[in-house]
């Protein structure tokens, strides 16, 4: 509740300096506004500023920075002999949060007084019974010392929170009343916004970035704890799959090459039935649909792509499977043993990439310009030869483009490999094998109760980074090409 | 102005290549060309001046039937090249833009290089015989279009890595290469400097000796300069139609006056 009150303060005083500065800049202007340097919302978009950001930038760091600043503190006063006696520091310091957690419920609930609260020990009362009483289930009895470890992380988070509050109010109101003073007619209050949003623009991109960064290194680190616990070379070169989930050791098989092959396989198929369907649809639909048909058309091949991945999972597992099992299965050639194979993943995936390829392409088909055609069947060319021979290469580097983007597409995707092509990892020519690829098994580590230290629950953040390199390499390749055929088709 | 030198040309032969007789041209409710009647003659730079919008580029793309790819516009009336209706329903446009070349305003070379460029047409319509045979046609087209001596050495570079004037006369070699027999040129020099566009018109009066020439042109010194005939269009009518010297020194209708002195347009 209390920083809710505080951000509402924050916006309060946000508000009331916003009206404050705009009536002094008038004011000063001897209520002329045509004397003032800028607008007067300016000038109350300006205090309004100052009192929000220096104030909301301290904020933020402030409650990343004080949990570490609590936990080092707390663990400090914990007797060393309890943490070498049993388990890990981190066991320990859960144990002492979730007291403290516990404690915060009771105080709520009003089944113990704040006083009562700090001073409760061990041995006047049973601890963990009068938690339960709350609904707070704890799974041992509470040391005397995780008691005391609670009640000061209790304390010091109470402590740390009002000095947060206070420091975030002062720095707000001196930070309005700063631009307040300077809120006179010939402040350029103008020039002084302009600048704030210049920051908060840069500041959104950064986030992106910044995301992208560490995404990037979380699966780095754990890549490497990995190869610490299991050889590189047996990853990469490694061709059996068979993680054991019965324990450490050096029982699993982890070799990336089946599924990367499965990755690979089933890519190919979805690229080899959506390209050329998605390229004839965009040829169509940009050259010799009218416009009525057209306006029909692109959104309905649009809504393709609107389909959750899982309902395509679906379709491929219910229909798609059982159709090619009745085709190509026991009872006819006998090439397919189940309805998960690379087959139907493929296929459905070849769906879902239709209207990437179709759409892009179709924008690209339309961004070339009309005299490419016009003198094209200047010289009596007809309408295909004109689109085989100079539309589409004019258009080619865009295209390429559409279809790595649908490639990086069919590499990333999960549901639809999960449900249509089987959990089996094998390397194998035969498109009607069950196969299965680097991110359904990513789903299939993480999602067991396997200990995160083992190299069967790291090996996800490999995989990870595997597909994280291959898909880069793919934008990287498609920018190349682009750029390259950018340069001589202008 | 020193350029307006107009010279007494003889026109070569008197033979009529395009008859128009009554052309209406509508862009949906927009009666673009109105009760057009004229006859072109071979082996002659007919020119078609007037203000923007009269609709002189509008006829010159009823002559190919280029007009057929906007769906919106309709052409009534008798185009007869060499006394065929080309708006018979036996005539396939596609062939007849074959015969009928055209340059349009803006250079528009294929993203090619400059030997398909040229190679395009011949291809498509099967001219060469052989690679060897092609060569020749694309050299001799580019030889005519006065810019092989300065791509022969790069006949694989882009076409579009060219100068403006180059990117033109490549266009120009583009549809010689399909040997046709009527030349139809849309303000082929509104986008380039005066030493292009004097290549380009040296290169037009030289096109005269195999084709019938027809060019859309907004400078009426070039309409002077490189033409035998002109015809003033004005608000979608043929205002006056004539040989060059008549039209520019002694014009029979007051508008082509005003016109060619600068008082409309």
């Amino acid at each position: 509740m209390p920083f809710t009150w505080l951000v509402l303060i924050l916006l309060a005083i946000a508000t009331i300096g916003f009206i404050l500065g705009r009536r002094r800049a008038l004011n000063s202007a001897g209520g002329d506004r045509r004397e003032l340097h800028s607008l007067p919302v300016y000038y109350g978009a300006n205090v309004a500023m100052w009192a929000i950001v220096p104030a909301a930038t301290v904020l933020i760091i402030w409650m990343l920075a004080q949990p570490f600043f609590v936990n080092s503190r707390v663990l400090a006063t914990l007797p060393d002999a309890m943490v070498s006696e049993g388990s890990s520091i981190g066991l320990v310091m859960s144990d002492v949060r979730r007291v403290a957690d516990g404690l915060d419920v009771a105080v709520q609930l009003g089944a113990m007084s704040r006083a009562e609260a700090a001073s409760i020990s061990t041995e006047t009362s049973d601890v963990r019974e009068r938690l339960g009483e709350v609904g707070v289930a704890l799974g041992s009895a509470v040391s005397p010392e995780v008691l005391s470890g609670a009640q000061r992380y209790r304390t010091l988070n109470a402590a740390g929170s009002l000095l947060m509050t206070v420091l975030v109010l002062l720095i707000a109101l001196g930070g309005a009343a700063y631009a307040y003073s300077k809120s006179t007619a010939n402040f350029r209050a103008r020039n002084n916004v302009e600048r704030g949003i210049l920051a908060l623009l840069i500041a959104a991109a950064s986030v992106a970035i910044l995301t992208t960064i560490g995404i990037l290194f979380a699966l780095l680190f754990n890549t490497i704890e990995f190869f610490k616990l299991y050889p590189a070379a047996d990853f990469f070169f490694g061709t059996n799959w068979a993680p054991s989930f019965s324990g450490r050791g050096g029982s699993s098989d982890l070799g990336v090459l089946p599924l990367l092959w499965g990755t690979f396989y089933i890519s190919f198929i979805a690229l080899l039935v959506a390209v050329p369907i998605g390229l004839f649809s965009a040829i169509y639909l940009s050259e010799y649909a009218g416009p009525k048909v057209r306006s029909v058309a692109k959104p309905l091949i649009e809504i393709l792509a609107g389909i959750p991945t899982i309902v395509y999972g679906l379709f491929a597992l219910l229909t798609v499977g059982p159709l090619l099992v009745s085709m190509f299965g026991k009872d006819t050639l006998g090439w397919m043993q189940g309805g998960t194979a690379v087959m139907t993943a493929g296929l459905v995936m070849g769906i879902m990439l239709i209207p990437f390829v179709s759409s892009l392409s179709d924008d690209i088909i339309n961004a070339v310009p009309q005299a490419m055609r016009d003198g094209s069947y200047g010289l009596g060319a007809t309408k295909s030869e004109t689109i085989r021979q100079v539309i589409i290469p004019a258009a080619l580097p865009g295209i390429v483009g559409a279809i790595l983007l649908a490639a990086s597409r069919a590499i990333g995707e999960t549901m639809i490999v999960v449900l249509g092509a089987g959990a089996a990892a094998r390397l194998s020519l035969n498109p009607f094998d069950a196969m299965t690829t680097i991110t359904a098994k990513i789903v299939s580590q993480l999602t067991g109760d396997a200990d995160f230290a083992s190299p069967e629950a790291l090996v996800a953040f490999a995989l990870g980074m595997t597909l994280f390199v291959l898909t880069l390499g793919l934008n990287v390749f498609a920018l190349y090409i682009v750029r390259k055929y950018r340069e001589q088709y202008d | 102005m020193n350029d307006m030198r107009i010279v007494e040309r003889k026109v070569d032969t008197n033979e009529v290549k395009i008859a128009a007789k009554d052309v209406q041209v509508y862009y949906g409710d927009n009666h673009a060309i109105k009760d057009v009647s004229v006859e072109i003659e071979d082996k002659t730079v007919t020119a078609f001046i007037g203000p923007s919008g009269c609709g002189k580029s509008t006829f010159l793309r009823c002559i190919n039937r280029m007009n057929d790819t906007i769906d919106v516009c309709r052409v009534v009336g008798d185009i007869m090249i060499d006394g065929e209706d080309i708006y018979d329903p036996k005539v396939d446009p596609v062939q007849l833009r074959a015969k009928v070349g055209m340059v349009f305003q803006k250079p528009n070379p294929f993203p090619k290089s400059i030997y398909d460029n040229v190679a395009y047409g011949p291809k498509i319509h099967g001219l060469a015989k052989n690679k060897a045979d092609l060569d020749n046609i694309v050299e001799n087209a580019l030889r005519r279009g006065a810019i092989w001596d300065e791509v022969k050495d790069r006949l694989h570079a882009p076409g579009t890595g060219l100068s403006g004037g180059q990117q033109q006369r490549l266009c120009i070699a583009r549809a010689i290469a399909t040997e046709p027999e009527v030349l139809l040129m849309d303000e082929p020099c509104s986008a380039l400097d005066p030493i292009a566009t004097a290549q380009v018109e040296e290169l037009i009066d030289d096109l005269r000796k195999s084709y019938s020439v027809v060019i859309v042109t907004h400078s009426m010194q070039q309409a002077a300069r490189v033409s035998q005939k002109t015809a003033f269009f004005h608000l979608g009518h043929l205002v006056e139609y004539g040989e060059t010297t008549t039209i520019f020194t002694n014009p029979v209708d007051p508008r082509t006056e005003s016109y060619i002195t600068g008082r409309i347009g």
